[in-house]
């Protein structure tokens, strides 16, 4: 089940032949376990950071560049000042539940990044039933913003969670269902085998028309999934105060804060699974150098990470009963509609093979 | 708490919330007392008071003079407005015949005033609807009209610049090149402004049909300004009441007939290309001459009652005098056009989502001082 990273080969053989079998695997899941958190927190600082940058990019600012090269560290210093920072709550939260909420939320988006095949090797947990892991995942998540937003007895933060609950469910259908579009094509729901289907073209030139409409729904129910602009109605700055997050402070705030922004790269991440051939270089031109599939990855994620950076900065914000009108009205049917073309388009196999 | 039953058997419960006196979306100290059936507006109680200064009371005890300071406080984004209006009210009553140099001069920078005030309005309009990015567009031209300002009178905000008489100094003598300077960089980003804000699909959505007032209840509620006439009331009081230099322009009162949050979001939008054009049309012809005419050192006003009413970038604002003919007025009132505004909100916020509650009130354009005094 878990594949060791080739890089990591010998630290495999090593740990085997100097422990029990199952010593070694669970030292193994530790190890594994402790890399992926230190991905976790630093591409979330790092997302952090590219957001103010593209942010103040858009708003004729220049954005945080005196901690570190051209502001690197500034999220840093922000982490280590929130960590510092006193954990101040209400009186009257239910305080079990309170605390639990930042964690549902942070260990759902960590549990989502073991399966993203990053590369061919680098890929923590390759199950055959990925897509729908991911999905599962990824709708947990809002347990812990409803549970914040209710715990926290601020009839703002409940009236967030309570946008947010609506909100998650509705569009879990759309990333579902627009997913489901492309997994005709495969015919897999196992993320490495969707990756060698790619082979023989991206499937968003592979299912060309359907395709493109499923990847225009899946970006839009995917931001609405993360909340975040124009869909931020959980924290709807100007009509909530803060929204959910209201009673939390310091670090706990700081996992809300992290948890989004590793969800914005987690869809990122599945779109360029799914969409973009994953870690496939453009016509194979670095199909030698597995390693460089990292790259790849990267920056087609990164590109897509920006385009939700750029609906956020600017769109205005939708309205609650508009945003469940879009998703009910015009994005299931759309979505049902672009399943049945799939179908009849693998039926007839009318897909562009390169 | 009064419940409603709704035609399944699912009961829904009124609530209280408290929006501020803390709140991003009331642009100050301005308490709204909510009560909501999940998200929708039930009713919408304004609680004033947090930034009562007794600015009317102050004036009792204050000279003429003195008194235009105070009026700066007020509603600070037209400061030179209101400075403005109690000048023209002192002068009126003393019959005081200003210079043609200081009447140019006083609706140029009054237009400023309310294109600056109005970018600002823009800039925290998309903001309340989520977009907020346009804070900085909007930031970035006023912060053109506020170096002009600077260094006219050495204020950027509260100006003081009028004084009862004429003007405190004469213009910099790079008044008319940076005002012209402004006119042609201002006239290219509007049109930015349009293609950012005013075009997107979401905020039609989000303003059309939202906020209805139509024209009966703007004039019964004493609606005034860009929300009066987006009413389709008339009620321009540089059109209709010309005062300073306003008469020798030409200029469109900006009129839409819908009543709704957009309709009054063109209005404003409009007003600016207006107000460049009255700008435009004085910036060439401002007359030679004194600055200030002399008047005594005490001003002491006739007995009787003035009033004087001028056009803010919110609305209409009276002064009204009653003097016994000492140096300080028996009572002076103000009519501040925020305070009207916010009387409608009740009116039209009740039965629409949190979301259109801040959206309406932005159009509103609530300054909060302006309101409480």
């Amino acid at each position: 089940m878990i594949k060791a990273l080739s890089i990591t080969k010998g630290i495999h053989d090593w740990l085997y032949s100097s422990m029990s079998e199952n010593m070694a695997y669970l030292v193994e899941m530790i190890l594994i376990a402790l890399v992926y958190l230190a991905i976790f927190a630093i591409a979330g600082l790092f997302l952090v950071l590219i957001e103010r940058r593209v942010a103040a990019w858009f708003q004729l600012r220049i954005g945080p560049n005196r901690v570190g090269f051209q502001g690197l560290l500034q999220t840093m210093a922000d982490a280590l000042k929130l960590l510092s920072k006193e954990l101040t709550g209400t009186e009257k939260a239910d305080k079990f539940l309170y605390n639990l909420a930042p964690y549902f939320v942070i260990i759902t988006s960590l549990m989502a990044l073991a399966v993203i095949p990053f590369t061919q090797d680098f890929h923590a947990f390759d199950i055959n039933i990925g897509i729908l892991f991911l999905i599962a995942i990824s709708s947990i998540g809002v347990i812990g913003i409803l549970l914040g937003g209710w715990s926290s007895n601020n009839k703002f933060a409940l009236i967030g969670a309570m946008r947010s609950g609506v909100q998650t469910i509705s569009y879990e259908l759309s990333v579902g269902l627009s997913l489901l579009t492309m997994i005709l094509i495969t015919g897999t729901l196992q993320l490495s085998e969707i990756v060698e289907v790619q082979k023989n073209g991206w499937l968003i030139v592979q299912g060309h028309i359907p395709a493109i409409i499923a990847f225009m729904i899946f970006m839009i129910a995917g931001t609405a999934e993360t909340n975040r602009a124009p869909f931020d109605m959980a924290e709807a700055e100007s009509e909530l105060g803060a929204g959910f997050h209201t009673e939390y402070s310091g670090m706990k705030f700081a996992y809300f804060f992290l948890a989004e922004f590793i969800n914005m790269f987690i869809i990122a991440a599945i779109a360029t699974t799914v969409f973009f051939g994953a870690w496939l270089s453009p016509f194979g031109i670095t199909e030698s150098i597995p390693i460089l599939g990292v790259f790849w990855f990267l920056a087609k994620a990164m590109i897509l990470v920006f385009l939700m950076m750029w609906f956020r900065w600017t769109f205005p914000r939708l309205r609650v009963d508009q945003l469940l009108t879009l998703e009910w009205k015009y994005l299931l049917p759309l979505n049902l509609m672009n399943i049945v073309l799939m179908a009849l388009i693998v039926w007839q196999n009318l897909t562009i093979q390169l | 708490m009064e419940e409603t039953i709704v035609e399944t058997n699912f009961k829904s419960e009124e609530y209280f919330i408290n929006m501020g006196p803390q709140h991003p979306a009331t642009h100050g100290v301005l308490r709204l007392l909510l009560t909501i059936d999940g998200e929708i507006i039930k009713k919408v109680e304004p609680d004033l008071g947090y930034i009562h200064r007794s600015i009317e009371k102050m004036c009792e005890r204050d000279s003429y003079q003195q008194i235009v300071h105070l009026t700066d406080r007020m509603d600070y984004l037209s400061s030179n407005i209101n400075n403005e209006a109690v000048c023209l009210a002192v002068e009126n009553a003393l019959q005081l015949e200003v210079p043609d140099r200081v009447k140019v001069i006083r609706t140029i920078i009054g237009e400023l005033t309310r294109i600056s005030s109005h970018c600002l309005w823009w800039g925290v309009m998309g903001m309340d609807v989520g977009a907020l990015t346009t804070y900085f567009y909007g930031f970035r031209d006023r912060e053109m009209i506020n170096d002009i300002f600077e260094e006219t009178c050495g204020a950027r905000l509260t100006m003081n610049y009028n004084v009862p008489g004429g003007l405190m100094f004469d213009i910099h003598p790079n008044f008319i090149k940076r005002v012209k300077d402004f006119i042609v960089h201002f006239k290219t980003k509007i049109p930015e402004y349009d293609r950012l804000l005013t075009g997107n699909v979401i905020f039609h959505k989000r303003t059309k049909g939202v906020g209805v007032l139509t024209k009966e209840d703007a004039i019964s509620f004493g609606a005034s300004g860009p929300v009066g006439r987006a009413s389709g009331y008339s009620c321009d009081v540089r059109k209709h009441r010309p005062y300073s230099a306003l008469d020798k322009v030409t200029f469109n009162e900006a009129i839409k007939t819908d009543g709704d949050t957009f309709a009054r979001y063109e209005v404003r939008i409009q007003e600016m290309w207006e107000s460049l054009s009255i700008i435009e049309q004085l910036i060439d012809n401002i007359p030679e001459g004194e600055y200030r005419v002399a008047t005594n050192a005490v001003i002491k006003l006739p007995k009787g009652e003035f009033y004087q009413r001028v056009e803010t970038a919110r609305g209409e604002l009276g002064v009204y005098i009653i003097s016994t003919g000492t140096k300080n007025p028996y009572r002076l009132k103000f009519r501040s056009p925020g305070f009207s505004n916010l009387s409608l909100l009740n009116h039209i916020a009740v039965g629409g989502k949190i979301g259109d509650l801040v959206a309406t009130m932005a159009t509103l354009d609530l300054v909060i001082p302006d309101i409480d005094r």
